[in-house]
């Protein structure tokens, strides 16, 4: 029998706004419990809601990257059910009415393109935390994030791999970075996905049961637990048995899914629109300001590095993979874009060593993409040798003084003053005859130690290429 | 002092400006009038002794200072909804009878940096779940004219504070009548303010597309003073109407003549006490005499606003109450066994039967295969109900007919069936769900009884309302008679 | 239109409501006369009308992003039940 794997993803993304999306509570990580829960948070008796205009910016933002159309008047409701985390008893959320309609995304899978449609994007405020660790059998409760701003994308059941849904992942977790609407710290809970998983057998078109994985908070758990999903409905399928519709958590330690308990049966939200908030109205206007605000976007930004800048994919998908990244290469080459390729390799390479060294981000690198790209216009330039170029990199990197500055400094230009070279070139030839007669007779490895020789006596300042070429001169007399 | 002391806010600024009394010394008197003769009446559930006279005080140096406004030191009454910050908050609810709110209304910080006075927190029913004032966890409130009988509700606590002069003015809320029934039961004036005018920030949510706060006084010259000072836009209200600011008296003295006034053919039919339609009949008459020119209009829909507003209400309020639940504040069970007995018994026992009742019949008009047939249904009749009236509007200028379709009946007399309590918004729901602006004041007596008379106009056109009435109270004294038992 | 004693347990249960169960028969009787008494509004047609949520027709207004609180925790957590180290205590929440 073969069987087909059905995945649908949602993931709620925490929006980068300042302040909550319905009150003036500051949204910042790490206070202390309940410093941040203003009384609209808490749901205290009589507060009330009013929207915050930058998430529905940030949302129109992300509907534009995926092509989809924004809902005109779009309608908060209340999604009503108990639980500690939900002060109000009620989630606002929305359902009938969502900001963002269909949309599409484009993710690359085995190197191949594909497109997966985006069912709607919505809005909805977060819900606070419960601490698990034991207050004397009671749980603690933390409304911090109670109200934080999150954008919900639901993608249609398009998936059919777990390979697949971790791309899909991946692209939207790029692409809300790139938007600015979202930091995407899966640690820190701003990058949520719970996955849809359902088989059925090939061929067929109605769908199986699922199961949803919920809190997957990682692109390898996200592949992994659907992986053991789908083995563990097909075990139970092939054995006769019937795939339960209920929610599961992946255990990373145990490699497995498992039901949640507790989970009730089947919730009644009660969905209505909110009368406390009126309709949000997005005019074509609104939404031309924010695309006149539009970042380029990573697919396209990868495509011109590899067009315009002649990039390799593999190295356009590196640099352009994270926005402070393609940002800070862009930055490096500004002034002179012909060095793309060698500063793809230079920032790729010993940029990045530096940074994972150090424990850095590359926008807390010592080192500004303006020096940066100095160093490596200087490479390629000639001013300076490759391997001095390494050199001057650490000192860069531990002093924050330009390259220009360390080449002068430290007398490190390149000679490629032709008569200096066949002076020392001379030297060499005279010291070391007995090289020279095993060149004549065809070693020709003797030559890259002759090279060596001379770049040593030039105090490793000589052109390697131009040595290479006034000692293979010499030796032709 | 007071024989003499007039009870009309508007006549006691008057006197405060010339210093025939001070705040305090008026502040002692309600406040003295409250020990005496509100156990009779039970119209307060926490009375603000100390606070109120500091508060006068600093009103009297205010006005020493050269800067008093026309309010200032003015008592006044809160009805038990609206939060005040430090003093309880109990929306006569063992839900919230440990509630000291955190913060002030809006509402509440208008009144305060307009110098007026609170004198208390005023019963009503709980959660503004009700028409008589009987389902108050602090017990019911007797209406002055009649003490066996109910005040109305759910702002009965005001009506009958204000009507046994208590207090000068009350706040109230309306949602399906809840200021205009009982300022009907009990003789005095009250206005439902166009949805959107006073800030329902901290106004304890009920129903919220339908919920108003407005005052109640003695005259539409009160009501359009203390509306000048409740009105406005606020922005932490994202269902408050921003317009300019307006002065609600301006109109007071515009001509009755020419004014258009239609009768609502449904209002006048046989479910109307013969004695109530009278009265209105009356009035409408002296009013005509004056110039007003009358005809019939037909609101066709009318007869389903209350089926609709006991949909709608319930609905909202069941989801508003879901934050009772004992984790934050208020009332909470001991000993919860689990996180479910948390919620269902501090609920359970903080909730009284009518609240419970709007609740569950919410959650049935919200639940899954009945939304259509229910709450959608009941919204799209609400549309119909405000076509109607935007339809009459055309043709008059104000709607008038009866308040209620009875005088104020006995304690208990609705105890069995509570639909036959919810028939008695007949004429007041459809105000709220088309959320124009409406008011009721004194138009007579049967039985000893006092009878109220509704007057609504469209949307944002209460100076005209108000100019209507003070019209009218300027030739009737059924506003300036007191209950004989708290003269 | 009635609802059934069943019904209203069901009711109960979504609402977080506790009802003793001697109660629920008068419950469901008054709720089964109030459903009749709103029956009333299929007295008329309302396919082509547009549900009207809001008596005006009004649209959010927005309001810019902005940290306006303070940290209120001591305040707002002084009439708060049960609170220990800054939190709200509930009875053991299991996942």
């Amino acid at each position: 029998m073969q069987w087909e794997t059905v995945i649908g993803l949602e993931i709620h993304a925490q929006l980068a706004t300042k302040s909550k999306i319905f009150s003036g509570a500051s949204t910042a990580y790490g206070a202390a419990p309940n410093t941040q829960a203003c009384a609209i948070d808490l749901g205290l008796p009589g507060v009330l809601p009013v929207v915050n205009e930058q998430a529905i910016a940030m949302a129109v933002r992300f509907g534009l990257a995926i092509d989809a159309s924004i809902t005109p008047r779009s309608v908060f409701a209340r999604k009503n059910y108990f639980y500690p985390d939900l002060p109000k008893g009620y989630q606002i959320s929305q359902y009938e009415a969502p900001i963002v309609a269909r949309g599409r995304i484009t993710i690359d899978v085995d190197g191949q393109p594909r497109t997966i449609n985006i069912t709607r994007a919505h809005l909805e405020e977060d819900a606070g935390k419960s601490l698990h660790e034991d207050f004397h059998g009671a749980s603690g409760i933390d409304l911090n994030r109670a109200g934080t701003p999150l954008l919900e994308i639901v993608s249609e059941p398009e998936m059919r791999s777990a390979a697949e849904a971790a791309a899909y992942m991946r692209e939207i977790h790029r692409l809300v970075r790139y938007l600015g609407i979202c930091d995407g710290n899966m640690q820190e809970g701003s990058f949520r996905c719970d996955a849809n998983v359902s088989v059925r057998p090939q061929g067929t078109e109605a769908f199986g049961t699922r199961a949803e994985i919920k809190n997957l908070n990682s692109f390898r758990f996200i592949e992994r637990a659907i992986e053991f999903e789908v083995e563990r409905q097909i075990e139970i399928i092939e054995n006769g048995g019937k795939v339960v519709q209920e929610t599961r958590l992946y255990d990373p330690d145990k490699d497995e899914t498992r039901p949640l308990r507790s989970k009730e049966d089947a919730h009644d939200y009660r969905y209505f629109p909110d009368p406390d908030l009126l309709p949000v109205a997005v005019s074509a206007a609104y939404v031309d300001v924010i695309r006149a605000t539009m970042p380029e976007l990573p697919r396209a930004k990868i495509a011109r590095f590899v067009k315009t800048l002649e990039l390799s994919h593999d190295d356009a998908a590196v640099l352009a993979n994270d926005p402070d990244t393609a940002a800070y290469f862009e930055r490096a080459i500004a002034a002179q874009p012909a060095s793309a390729k060698q500063a793809a390799n230079w920032i790729t390479g010993e940029l990045f060593a530096a940074l994972n060294r150090d424990n850095l981000a590359i926008g807390a690198s010592p080192i500004a993409p303006e020096q940066m790209g100095q160093l490596v216009q200087r490479i390629v330039d000639g001013t300076l040798s490759g391997k001095l170029g390494k050199q001057v990199f650490q000192t860069m990197w531990s002093s924050g003084r330009d390259a220009d500055d360390i080449i002068e400094a430290e007398g490190m230009r390149q000679v490629s003053d032709t008569h200096l070279i066949e002076v020392a070139v001379r030297e060499i030839l005279e010291q070391n005859p007995d090289q020279i007669a095993q060149f004549r007779a065809g070693k020709d490895k003797v030559l890259g130690f002759l090279v060596g020789q001379v770049m040593k006596k030039t105090g490793g300042k000589a052109n390697p290429a131009l040595v290479n070429q006034l000692i293979k001169a010499a030796l032709a007399n | 002092m007071s024989d003499s002391l007039p009870r009309s806010v508007a006549r006691l600024a008057d006197g405060l400006a010339r210093g025939d009394y001070s705040s305090v010394e008026l502040t002692r008197h309600y406040l003295a009038r409250i020990a005496a003769l509100d156990p009779q009446l039970n119209s307060f559930i926490t009375v603000c002794g100390e606070q109120a006279l500091a508060e006068a005080a600093a009103a009297d140096a205010c006005r020493a200072a050269g800067k008093a406004g026309r309010l200032t030191g003015i008592p006044y009454a809160n009805k038990d909804i609206f939060c005040t910050r430090g003093v309880r908050t109990s929306c006569a609810s063992r839900m919230l009878d440990n509630f000291i709110a955190p913060y002030d209304a809006t509402a509440v910080e208008k009144l305060r940096a307009a110098g007026m006075v609170m004198l208390g927190k005023t019963n009503m029913d709980e959660f503004a779940m009700g028409s008589s004032n009987e389902s108050s966890y602090y017990g019911p409130v007797a209406n002055p004219w009649d003490v066996t009988r109910v005040p109305g509700g759910s702002s009965g606590g005001s009506a009958a504070a204000v009507a046994a002069g208590l207090a000068p003015m009350a706040t109230g809320t309306d949602t399906g009548g809840s200021i205009r029934q009982p300022a009907a039961f009990c003789g005095i004036s009250g206005i439902k303010p166009t949805y959107g005018r006073v800030s329902r920030y901290g106004m304890i949510a009920f129903a919220s597309s339908l919920d108003q706060g407005g005052p109640m006084g003695h005259s539409a010259e009160d009501l359009a003073l203390m509306l000048n000072v409740l009105a406005g836009f606020d922005p932490r209200d994202s269902t408050s109407i921003e317009r300019a600011d307006e002065d609600f008296t301006r109109a007071l003295d515009a001509p009755v003549a020419g004014l258009r006034i239609g009768l609502p053919r449904e209002y006048f039919d046989d479910q109307l006490d013969a004695g109530i339609r009278a009265c209105v009949e009356t009035a409408v008459r002296q009013l005509e005499a004056r110039g007003a020119v009358v005809r019939e209009i037909s609101l066709p829909h009318v007869s389903l606003a209350i089926p609709a507003y006991y949909v709608i209400a319930p609905a909202e309020c069941s989801s508003n109450l879901s934050r009772y639940d004992g984790a934050r504040f208020g009332h909470r069970c001991a000993n919860p066994a689990d996180l479910n007995d948390l919620y269902c018994r501090s609920r359970g026992e903080g909730f009284g039967a009518e609240v419970k009742r709007r609740i569950l019949i919410g959650t049935y008009a919200l639940s899954s295969g009945y939304y259509d047939a229910y709450y959608r249904k009941a919204q799209q009749i609400r549309r119909l109900l405000r076509d109607d009236f935007t339809a009459a509007f055309k043709d008059v200028d104000v709607v008038v007919g009866p308040t209620t379709p009875t005088v104020a009946y006995r304690t208990g007399a609705h105890a069995k069936n509570p639909v036959t309590m919810y028939l008695g918004d007949i004429y007041t729901t459809a105000a709220n769900l088309a959320g124009l602006p409406s008011l009721s004041i004194p138009a007579g007596f049967v039985d000893g009884l006092p009878v109220g008379m509704q007057f609504t106009a469209a949307h944002f056109d209460e100076a005209r309302l108000l100019g209507l009435a003070h019209q009218y109270q300027r030739e009737s004294d059924w506003h300036l008679r007191a209950p004989a038992a708290f003269n | 239109m009635a609802i059934s004693k069943d019904e209203v347990s069901a009711m109960a249960r979504l609402a977080r409501l506790a009802i003793e169960p001697d109660d629920i028969p008068g419950y469901a009787e008054q709720l089964s006369g109030i459903l009749a008494f709103v029956a009333r509004m299929d007295e008329v047609d309302t396919r082509n009308v547009e549900p009207l949520a809001h008596p005006l027709d009004l649209t959010a207004r927005l309001r810019p992003d902005v940290v306006t609180e303070s940290d209120q925790r001591e305040l707002f957590q002084s009439i708060a039940p049960e609170v220990e180290r800054g939190l709200y205590l509930v009875p053991k929440v299991i996942e």
